[in-house]
């Protein structure tokens, strides 16, 4: 029954989005990867010479890991997942609706703080007393940044828990935060509004992003092409240029 | 008299039917597929009370101000000839028509650490409003003016200006006018406007987990809650849409009789 009710409510909303895309292009064939909010910027980029080399569209529906694999396990039209950990991933799997689960890049997470660093944070202990945020403990990255602060004995509380990375990022970029824990891509994608510090010892607290095919794929093989671009070697490339870590 | 008009017409009678489901099945839905026996620990935890005192707090303050500010406002909009008021009642409306995250991103334009506003304010003060309990206030506050203005106008202009006119006749000052006549005679008018702009305030989102951010015990607002808390467990999420559907349908029926005298 719950299933039901929110499959009413969102699929209405899903249905639009894939319209629209669907009209603007005179190829019939497109997938849709439903994908993690910190894979924004690179899977644009991947994007790019995928549809050149196989005359597709690609579109994208980026949002928290969490988030997307409880739509995907809701039956939510798209042809492949990737999240930011092999948890919200479980969401999909424990439904019976994903392929073959494979890990294709890594991220470590680091601090970062408006161009210039106004409050000088060089530290996570500087965090304390600070205006910081950092991901809300029930996604990805907010599980990662907990793990991160415990293993570094910080207890400074945060002002806000944000609702995916890029919500994090987005405080840093605006100057309403001192600071925020974001992927260390994230940091290199907002490169022109911030500065990274680097957090030791966060690679222990390595987060690992997994993509699946759907099987609500209206087109498996694409589906199952893109999950194999992300490992293919030229795929890599774009993946290390964006900081992420292979697996 | 209804007899005499014949049946309703289908033509309008099956249109009728399918709003009402469409506005009713989802919350059956939602109230069907709640977790009974989970609803009590859900619905007793420190956040979600946190988030509910910090939601009836801000949206209880927020619609004070809207009063405070947007009575006046309503009030000239209503009874003042200048020139520019058509204008000034298009620009009252256009928080009304823009999407909420727009909103948060022109608040913090305004009043953020390095806003137009925010930034004197926080050199000479050192307060600044995002990740506060007032930033939520203010993002509330912008939010459900507009509708708290547009109702109230609407009642001021539907009470006769002629009653102003006989107070005036009569020696009274514009003021006592205001204060004794005009408000009086559009009562129900403001207490509706004051409600819709509560309700607005209370269901208010976007804007400010986009200005505020959300913490709690701080900013963390019930909408907030259940948009963080749906993320992890779903369960959780529908017992706290649940307390807002029943707080939201208490207040209103509470005020519909006591003040609305409408059945």
């Amino acid at each position: 029954m719950r299933r039901v009710a929110l499959v009413a409510l969102l699929l209405p909303l899903c249905a639009c989005g894939g319209g629209e895309d669907a009209g603007s292009s005179d190829d019939d064939r497109t997938i849709t990867v439903l994908a993690a909010a910190s894979l924004t910027d690179v899977f644009e980029q991947l994007a790019t010479p995928f549809e050149e080399e196989h005359g597709v569209d690609v579109t994208f529906s980026f949002g928290s890991s969490t988030d997307l694999a409880e739509l995907a396990a809701d039956g939510a039209p798209g042809d492949v997942l990737a999240t930011a950990d092999a948890t919200s991933m479980g969401l999909a799997e424990d439904a019976g609706v994903t392929g073959d689960v494979e890990t294709f890049a890594t991220n470590v997470l680091t601090i970062v703080v408006p161009e210039g660093n106004p409050a000088g944070i060089e530290s996570l202990d500087d965090l304390d007393g600070s205006t910081w945020v950092r991901c809300a403990d029930e996604v990805p990255c907010g599980k990662v940044a907990r793990a991160v602060l415990e293993a570094a004995g910080v207890t400074a509380e945060p002002v806000s828990l944000e609702e995916d990375v890029r919500a994090t990022l987005d405080k840093v970029v605006s100057g309403e935060a001192d600071a925020g824990l974001v992927y260390a891509t994230d940091a290199v994608a907002a490169a022109d509004d911030v500065d990274a510090v680097e957090i030791p010892g966060a690679e222990d607290a390595l987060t690992s992003y997994v993509a699946a095919t759907l099987e609500q794929s209206t087109d498996a093989d694409l589906a199952a092409d893109w999950v194999a671009w992300l490992r293919s070697e030229e795929g890599r490339e774009i993946l290390d240029d964006a900081g992420f870590g292979s697996p | 008299m209804r007899d005499r008009l014949g049946r309703p017409p289908a033509l309008l009678v099956v249109p009728a039917v399918v709003a009402t489901l469409l506005l009713l099945v989802p919350l059956v839905a939602m109230v069907a597929s709640t977790d009974w026996q989970a609803l009590p620990d859900h619905l007793t935890s420190r956040t979600a009370l946190d988030a509910l005192r910090i939601s009836l707090l801000t949206s209880t303050v927020a619609i004070a101000f809207c009063l405070l500010l947007g009575l006046p406002l309503a009030w000239l909009l209503a009874r003042v000839d200048f020139r520019g008021r058509g204008a000034l009642r298009a620009l009252v409306t256009v928080p009304l028509v823009l999407p909420p995250v727009v909103a948060g991103v022109a608040l913090r334009s305004a009043f953020g650490r390095t806003g137009l506003v925010g930034e004197p304010l926080l050199e000479w003060t050192g307060f600044a409003f995002p990740f506060t309990t007032w930033g939520v206030v203010l993002a509330h506050v912008f939010v459900s003016m507009p509708f708290v203005v547009i109702a109230i106008e609407g009642a001021l202009r539907s009470a006769d200006p002629r009653y102003d006119d006989a107070a005036a006749t009569l020696g009274a000052t514009r003021w006592t006018t205001f204060r004794r006549v005009t408000v009086p005679l559009a009562l129900p008018g403001v207490v509706a406007g004051t409600v819709l702009g509560w309700a607005r305030s209370l269901g208010e989102f976007g804007a400010t987990i986009t200005f505020n951010g959300n913490y709690p015990g701080t900013t963390q607002t019930m909408p907030t809650l259940i948009y963080v808390t749906r993320q992890a467990d779903q369960d959780a999420a529908l017992s706290l849409s649940l307390v807002m559907l029943l707080v939201s349908i208490g207040v209103l029926v509470a005020l519909r009789d006591h003040w609305l005298g409408t059945p």
